[in-house]
């Protein structure tokens, strides 16, 4: 008898071996369907952000969600953009795994406008859009040639100076941010100066400065010539911009005036909390930062005065790209997202800088964001620079440019004890490889 | 039983006409030529049909992307744009040959690999022999070697990061308190690389010494014995008896690590922390995988990209032929 029971056995062991193959198959893209299709008939928006962003933060999701009951947002983070970015290029090649709402950082926008567009929604005929709220290079920065615009501004970078009060004192300096922005207006050599001040009686184990890259992308925001020219054509090696942050960089990195941390890096953050350096380049966005990574030790300590010259350092973009599964509930919450209120919001909690001007009247930082930067008037400061800033060229490659003349011309100085040119040499070779030259 | 009778058997249950003549069949029951010819299928289809999900996945996930590299390492292929690519020949692959950064990061790739794997191996040798011997919570002993393999690359890496941190990680502190001069871990090229390899062998001699604790186990008691006998130390057992008997396990371990070497890719990234994948300020640690990933995603070379990777395909056949020759030596030699 044992015989006729083997024949079942044997198909159900096919079955079981096929049903397990499809199902391993099928799990790839089920796993799709039931993530942005929940159970209860609510539709799951993804947005796809790197590093801290702020609209989950500042509480926008939770808002969303609460006016409008069908739709749960759900933020995919990955900490740094040079990780996120290859990331968000697979996903539109593919069009697989898309974010409904990705953000796009500013140095990667050219590059998308000019070889993604195709793959995003034209937001700029997106019901509720206006133009005219928007900063008009902002708007630019993510429009094509043919006029389709692939991301809506979420916050710009103006750039001022961190500085904390406490060490500059012990260094016999100026405290006053008035009195010290005056003293290096308009020009970075001036800063360094200062800092030559400062290294001469520096408290104990600190510098004057986080890093020299920091003072390089620093002078570098301000540059009205960048690594590209207005047609396309690189001209990193004899920008008028990119010399000057050059030097200033060079300067502080001979001068040992640095902590020689690389920023973003774990020990950076450690250097915040130790109070390691008196100084860091102070966009916007860093100021949120700066609060969680110094802690509450540091509160009342840090100051913020304007920078040498005005400029622009980092920012970021909303767009809704065309593979995504739900792209109208996507382009009304890329929309409302950027909406001057809801950046004004943003900015109150987080101190990103909202890219709609018509809210920088009413803007107000979060009191506990203006205690712990000594009371500076934080709105005026970033709006004065906002308006102030040259608008800027970028280009195809800006990220991969400024990362390996940072990341590897700047570090062999600073830190491997090699002469300037050396590290120019080296910088350079890099950027041929980007390059693919 | 015969197939033949178990057919018979199954297929024509209740009439009690076991003969397996096919005419005779075909009248007593309309259904049983399909059952047959159904049967047939089974016995001849049914092996493809178990051992086809590995050929399935293998197709779908290992000899697809190998082909499909292939044809990617020939053309000049860009991250942004998938759909458009040129036939370049060889081209990605002679420009490789040409750049330093390729050499470099071979270089690399070999000098990690050597000082992270004969440490490792020895290492785990000599442990592997004390946990041999009768030992009181000698399970504990090996849990406890197992685990820094449990842990994630990630975090193994990060805590790492932080111990050799320039200023303020552990170990500089700790070689300052005898008297040295801080070592700038990350972008000294031999500390990095020496600070790359610690994690390898943090995270794999525990490994590899369980692997050699159970080949010990096999080598028989008795060998010992007589040894013993002979008057062998315990040195002298372990040189001449343990060591020849773990031949092919070491052979073994050996090829693995070299593999797991020359594929080194998250202890190197995760240790270059901000824009790892440049394996320091001049490459002093990028790897072939982090030269790799450089190239295609960072960069956006996916065609170069493609053609590092055939090369690595290359040189590890190239050290699976030394293995399989060196095996065959010693095949002989015994």
């Amino acid at each position: 008898m044992h015989t006729s029971s083997r024949r079942p056995g044997r198909l159900v062991a096919i079955a079981a071996v096929t049903a397990l193959a499809g199902s391993l198959l099928a799990g790839c893209s089920s796993d799709d369907d039931t993530s942005s299709e929940g159970g209860d008939g609510k539709v799951t928006l993804n947005v796809g952000t790197f590093g801290v962003l702020g609209l989950k933060q500042a509480g926008l999701y939770a808002e969303y969600e609460k006016s409008h009951p069908n739709i749960k947002i759900k933020e995919n983070v990955i900490e740094r953009n040079d990780a996120y970015y290859p990331k968000l290029l697979t996903q539109l090649q593919s069009g697989a795994g898309v974010n409904d709402v990705a953000a796009i950082e500013v140095s990667n926008i050219t590059e998308v406008v000019q070889t993604q567009g195709a793959k995003f929604e034209d937001l700029g005929k997106a019901e509720g859009v206006d133009k005219s709220t928007y900063l008009d290079w902002k708007w630019k920065q993510a429009t094509t040639e043919d006029g389709k615009t692939v991301g809506l501004g979420v916050d710009i970078g103006p750039t001022a100076l961190c500085y904390r009060k406490d060490l500059f004192k012990k260094a016999g300096l100026p405290t006053d941010r008035e009195e010290l922005a005056k003293e290096w207006a308009g020009d970075w050599d001036k800063y360094v100066a200062l800092g030559e001040k400062y290294m001469d009686k520096a408290p104990d184990g600190t510098k004057f400065v986080d890093s020299a890259s920091s003072v390089y992308n620093a002078v570098f925001a301000g540059a009205k010539e960048r690594y590209y020219d207005k047609s396309g054509k690189e001209i990193y090696e004899d920008s008028q911009g990119r010399k000057d942050a050059w030097d200033a960089a060079m300067k502080v990195a001979d001068g040992d005036m640095s902590s020689k941390l690389k920023q973003f890096d774990p020990t950076w953050d450690q250097g915040f909390a130790n109070a390691k350096f008196a100084t860091v380049a102070c966009p916007a966005w860093m100021a949120g930062y700066i609060q969680e990574k110094t802690g509450p030790e540091g509160k009342g300590q840090w100051d913020m005065a304007k920078a040498p010259t005005d400029g622009n350092w980092g920012g970021t973009f909303l767009g809704v790209p065309s593979a995504g599964k739900h792209k109208k509930e996507a382009t009304e919450l890329a929309v409302w997202l950027t909406q001057p209120e809801q950046l004004a919001k943003v900015f109150a909690k987080q101190a990103s800088f909202p890219s709609t001007p018509s809210a920088y009247d009413t803007l107000k930082p979060s009191p506990a964001t203006k205690a712990y930067f000594n009371d500076a008037p934080i709105t005026e400061i970033f709006a004065d620079i906002a308006k102030n800033t040259p608008s800027a060229v970028y280009g195809l490659k800006d990220a991969q440019i400024g990362q390996s003349i940072t990341d590897i011309g700047v570090l062999q100085v600073e830190q491997q004890g090699k002469s300037p040119a050396q590290g120019w040499e080296a910088a350079q070779k890099e950027i041929k490889d980007v390059l693919g030259q | 039983m015969s197939e033949t009778a178990e057919y018979a058997e199954t297929a024509s249950p209740g009439e009690g006409d076991a003969a397996p003549a096919a005419s005779g069949r075909r009248k007593a029951s309309p259904t049983s030529s399909w059952r047959s010819r159904l049967y047939r299928w089974d016995i001849k289809a049914s092996p493809y049909v178990f051992v086809a999900p590995f050929f399935l996945f293998f197709g779908a996930f290992g000899l697809f992307p190998l082909l499909y590299t292939g044809w990617a390492s020939m053309h000049r292929l860009s991250l942004t744009n998938l759909d458009g690519s040129t036939w370049i020949g060889l081209e990605n692959y002679t420009n490789l040959l040409r750049s330093d950064y390729f050499w470099n990061a071979l270089g690399n790739t070999f000098t990690i690999g050597v000082i992270s794997t004969v440490p490792q191996l020895a290492v785990a040798l000599g442990i592997a022999h004390l946990l041999n011997y009768k030992l009181r919570g000698s399970t504990l002993w090996r849990v406890a070697m197992l685990a820094p393999y449990a842990t994630s690359v990630a975090s193994a890496s990060l805590v790492f990061t932080l111990l050799f941190a320039w200023d303020g990680g552990m170990v500089n502190w700790i070689i300052g308190s005898v008297g040295i001069d801080p070592v700038n871990w990350r972008e000294s090229s031999w500390g990095s690389q020496f600070a790359v390899s610690s994690i390898v062998i943090w995270r794999w001699t525990g490994y590899n010494a369980l692997i050699y604790l159970a080949a010990m186990q096999a080598v028989p008691h008795d060998l010992y014995e007589s040894a013993a006998l002979d008057g062998a130390s315990r040195w002298q057992q372990f040189r001449h008896v343990t060591i020849p008997m773990l031949r092919p396990t070491i052979l073994f371990t050996v090829v693995v690590s070299t593999i797991g070497a020359t594929q080194l890719f998250g202890e190197p990234l995760l240790f270059g922390g901000t824009a790892g994948s440049k394996g320091g300020a001049d490459h002093q640690f990028q790897t072939l995988g982090l030269y790799l990933y450089d190239q295609g995603w960072i960069n956006g070379h996916l065609g170069r990209a493609s053609a590092v990777a055939w090369l690595m395909l290359a040189i590890l056949l190239l050290i699976a032929a030394v293995n399989l020759l060196i095996a065959r030596r010693l095949r002989k030699d015994r």
